[in-house]
């Protein structure tokens, strides 16, 4: 495949970005995305010139270290996997494909497609966790869990950080992933405990770090890899009102 | 010289972990407060420790190089955890945990550190659940377990097919909550370039802030290094991109020996290489060999029609497919250790019978087992596997078997510890991959998130406090201390030398001739003259390296091409090692397989006279030999016999 590429190169932070263009050629439909970017780099190497940044490890959609909005799309055109699940039969021989780093004021750029995701880690330093210390804990199958609860639960938990959620929201909320995790904690009896207390700081830290309000658009939920579900942001809705209630 | 003394603890086995707790110092809260320790790294084996180090009370410094503590490597382990729990009421227990590790790693692990493993399993799994990680559960609400390599119990915990992303998710949780209450500091996207030492005890390190490519000091009176494993030395494996050797390397340049790095792990069921534009390769959880049966055709006609895709799998007759591990198995069959599967894989395919183009794959049905049980539970069970295997193959296995090869996965090998977990530096601690200690010559599915979690929650915050209670009138590290000053100037020194060279390859370049090195003659299949051939390549491929390596780009910015330039600079030099101890094990032995040393089936023919040893190497600089050193193997409670899984 030959394809075009119009990709965003920012050589850092305060630096003034803009689009450039390459060409590849040779490229296997059956290589990855993040592989047809590999060989880009290599080429540009060789010819003395600087390898695009873009964040990667697993490679497997699980690390949430990828990201890239490719054709306007948060992880590119096909649905619920991450950039680097993606393959490149999902594009014709011939095509310009735009590649740009996630755009939102909560995460700015370092360099290229490479962006700052910290504001995640502080949130959920805030308050996303249960309160307990390694050890002395009980059975583990001291209190039974009904298997719904621990599915759904499991459906929550299974965000992987990535931040495509807040990079399609218009008002680049992060309420997905506060919702994702405050509700994955919330549906196990050892998470509820301090439920209430945990919805209140992760929102307020939200708000606190620039991310907007949830106007209820359900762009994150499309475009989410991991296909978390919007209704989690009704449950976290639900605990951070009775957090206001005991207020 | 430092120890060299496992100080495993004499006595019953069953007690050696309770009495070397109560015989050990432990320090008291005031003056936990006054001593710092630094952990390098936050998979499941750094997170656990940092936060259970900082809830006793020290003040602990984690470092790591993805852009957040949750995005080490650990997150992509899919198939569960272990556990003697006997929550099945099959028998299983403590023992048998023990004896299955034992007896996985092919005789060649140190007895007591194995059975403490198995001893604190069962408190993993009850501090996961505590921290509200969502393990599956059946519909009486109690937990569910699935079967591995290995083992005829049903031991295995999971969490769908992201067992290693809840486990992750649980002790990043536990570490944010003390991140957040001020007790740990947090460092990610910084890379330790080396561990300084001052009079002979490891005093800190100096690290790289990827973003600005500073290079910083950081002083504690105790360093933990839980960096992971080398698998990437072979350029393609099923590691994460950014998993490296550097970290253990340089305490081994310091002075920590490094053990038994010849004994990699080759995981039989990874998705086949497509080509030579790959950089990684992806593995298919363990756990499918539950349920899905391993096969090639029985007639070669078969797979040349397979190959010119005349006919497709599931046209071949029931009779005419061999279920080759069945056949040579019929005890354990699908379900035997990695090391074995890999191997049978392997001789089906040099026996012509690989069923893709390259002839390096065979199959992995469900078409039992959805006949068995409908494809609704199989899709409950492997769901996202079945999800991601389509998604790269554009196959459905729903419909055609997967294709599967074998695929470099895990290092047994590692820094040296003893029971402590203290490496042969004083302070110089080191945990799960990074370390080498309970696995011997193959690890089993499931045990490395075992290991991982069992030293950093249950063994180091215990064993650390006996060193550090001798260091409590230590004043905090003084960072302008000579040995920092040239600790420092030979990283700068180093990163700034790769700079100038200016060749014409590219690191991946480099990396990829040293991967087929690796694969070709440290791979599955090793011999003498193979292995005395590997170390002469890599040693020109090094000094190619040193002389035409380009990396573009300036120091003092966020360069990704200057990171993988210093890892591959270690990695030129952990091959050779890798093969040096090859050559000396002159037997076979779980992950370490040398075609001189096969019993007449083809099965691994250990040689217990001669190596029953840990080889633990000491570094004598760069162009010396290194020294061996032999930790030999005591078992006092297990019958060392040939591994069977035949009957
Ligand atoms: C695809 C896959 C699936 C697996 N599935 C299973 C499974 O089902 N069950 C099982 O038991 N095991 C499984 N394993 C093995 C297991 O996941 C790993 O062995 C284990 O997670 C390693 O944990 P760790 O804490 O030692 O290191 P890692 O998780 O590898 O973490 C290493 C950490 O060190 C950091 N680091 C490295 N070098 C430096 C440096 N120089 N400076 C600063 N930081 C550094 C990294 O940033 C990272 O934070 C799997 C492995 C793979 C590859
Ligand atoms: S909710 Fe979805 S899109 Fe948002 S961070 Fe989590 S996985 Fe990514
Ligand atoms: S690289 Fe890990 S999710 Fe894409």
């Amino acid at each position: 495949m030959k394809l075009t590429l119009k990709i965003w190169r920012q050589a850092s932070p305060k630096a003034k970005g803009e689009f450039k263009t390459y060409q590849v050629d040779g490229i296997s439909p059956d290589t990855s995305f993040l592989e047809m970017l590999d060989i880009l780099n290599n080429d540009l190497i060789h010819k003395g010139e600087e390898p695009v940044a873009f964040d990667h490890d697993c490679r497997e959609g699980i690390c949430g270290m990828c990201s890239l909005y490719i054709d306007g799309h948060a992880h590119g055109p096909d649905t619920e996997i991450t950039t680097c699940q993606l393959h490149m039969r999902k594009f014709k021989d011939g095509d310009t494909i735009t590649i740009e780093p996630w755009r939102s004021r909560a995460f700015p750029v370092i360099k290229d497609l490479v962006v700052n995701r910290s504001a995640y880690d502080q949130i959920l330093q805030a308050g996303g966790f249960i309160s307990v210390n390694t050890g002395g804990v009980p059975d583990a199958n001291a209190i039974p869990i009904p298997k719904k609860n621990a599915d759904e639960s499991m459906d929550a938990a299974a965000c992987i950080g990535c931040g495509a959620c807040v990079a399609t929201c218009k008002n680049g909320s992060a309420m997905l992933f506060v919702a994702a995790r405050v509700s994955s904690l919330a549906l196990l009896p050892q998470g509820k405990v301090e439920g209430a207390r945990r919805a209140k700081a992760m929102v307020s830290k939200m708000e606190e770090l620039g991310f907007g309000g949830c106007t209820n658009t359900r762009a994150c939920e499309a475009e989410c890899p991991k296909g978390i579900s919007v209704a989690h942001i009704a449950r976290l809705n639900r605990e951070f009102l009775s957090a206001k209630l005991k207020d | 010289m430092n120890s060299f003394d496992s100080k495993a603890p004499a006595g019953d086995l069953a007690q050696k972990w309770s009495k070397h707790k109560a015989a050990i110092k432990v320090v008291s809260p005031a003056n936990k407060r006054k001593l710092d320790i630094i952990v390098v790294g936050t998979g499941l084996g750094g997170a656990s420790a940092a936060a259970s180090l900082a809830e006793l009370g020290y003040n602990v410094k984690v470092f790591c190089i993805q852009d957040s503590p949750r995005r080490a490597h650990s997150i992509a382990a899919q198939g569960g955890i272990n556990a003697a729990k006997n929550y099945q009421n099959d028998n299983d227990s403590v023992y048998r945990l023990f004896y299955d590790t034992i007896k996985g790693g092919d005789y060649r692990a140190r007895e007591a550190n194995v059975y403490r493993l198995a001893e604190v399993s069962n408190l993993i799994i009850d501090q996961c659940v505590a921290q509200g990680v969502p393990f599956a559960r059946e519909y009486g609400g109690l937990l569910d377990n699935r079967s591995f390599g290995g083992a005829q119990v049903s031991r295995t915990f999971y969490a769908r097919g992201q067992t290693g992303q809840q486990l992750l998710l649980g002790a990043y949780a536990a570490l944010n909550r003390n991140i957040g209450l001020g007790r740990v500091k947090s460092y990610p996207r910084h890379e330790m370039l080396d561990v300084v030492l001052i009079d002979g005890e490891a005093r800190g390190i100096i690290a790289r802030n990827l973003v600005t490519g500073e290079i910083e000091r950081h002083g504690a009176h105790a360093v933990v290094i839980a960096s992971g494993g080398y698998g990437n030395v072979f350029f393609l494996s099923t590691n994460a991109m950014n998993s490296n050797g550097s970290a253990a390397w340089q305490c081994y340049k310091k002075g920590a020996f490094f053990a038994n790095p010849c004994y990699t792990q080759i995981h039989p069921t990874c998705i086949p290489k497509h080509g030579d534009q790959q950089s990684k390769l992806t593995l298919m959880s363990e756990s499918l060999r539950n349920d899905g049966r391993i096969w090639v055709p029985k007639k070669l006609e078969d797979v040349k029609k397979l190959r010119a895709k005349q006919i497709k799998p599931s046209d071949i007759a029931e009779e005419d497919r061999d279920y080759y591990l069945e056949r040579r198995y019929p005890a354990f069959g699908n379900l035997v250790p990695r090391d074995v599967a890999s191997r049978a894989a392997k001789e089906r395919c040099d026996a012509g019978f690989g069923v893709n183009e390259t002839g390096l794959a065979v199959f992995l049905d469900f078409k039992s087992a959805i006949e068995r049980l409908g494809k609704d539970v199989i899709k409950a069970r492997y769901g996202n596997l079945f999800q991601m295997y389509e998604k790269i193959t554009d196959t459905n296995p729903y419909e055609q078997p997967m294709q599967i090869f074998p695929a470099v996965h895990y290092t047994m090998g590692g820094i040296w510890v003893d029971y402590n977990l203290m490496t042969t530096i004083p302070g110089l601690y080191a945990i799960g991959e990074a370390n080498f200690s309970d696995h011997g010559a193959n690890r089993l599915g499931a045990s490395a998130l075992m290991q991982g979690l069992a030293d950093g929650y249950f063994v180091l915050p215990y064993t650390i406090g006996d060193y550090l209670s001798r260091h409590i009138q230590d004043k905090k590290v003084d960072v302008s201390n000579p040995a920092f000053d040239e600790a420092e100037k030979a990283v700068i020194d180093k990163i700034n030398k790769i700079f100038s060279i200016k060749g014409k390859q590219t690191v991946d370049d480099l990396h990829k001739k040293l991967g087929n090195i690796m694969w070709e003659y440290v791979g599955m299949a090793r011999d003498e003259a193979g292995l005395k051939k590997a170390i002469e390549e890599i040693k020109e491929l090094r000094a190619e390296f040193w002389k035409d390596v380009y990396v573009p780009g300036k120091e003092g910015d966020f360069n990704p091409e200057i990171e993988k330039a210093v890892r591959l600079a270690d990695f030129l030099e952990i091959g050779e090692l890798m093969a040096r101890d090859a050559l000396n094990r002159n037997e076979s032995c779980g992950g370490h397989f040398r075609v001189e040393y096969q019993t007449e089936e083809g099965e691994a023919k250990r040689d217990d006279e001669n190596y029953n040893y840990v080889a633990a190497w000491q570094y004598n600089g760069s162009d010396a030999e290194p020294t061996l050193h032999k930790e030999m193997l005591n078992f006092e409670y297990i019958k060392v016999a040939q591994r069977n899984y035949k009957d």
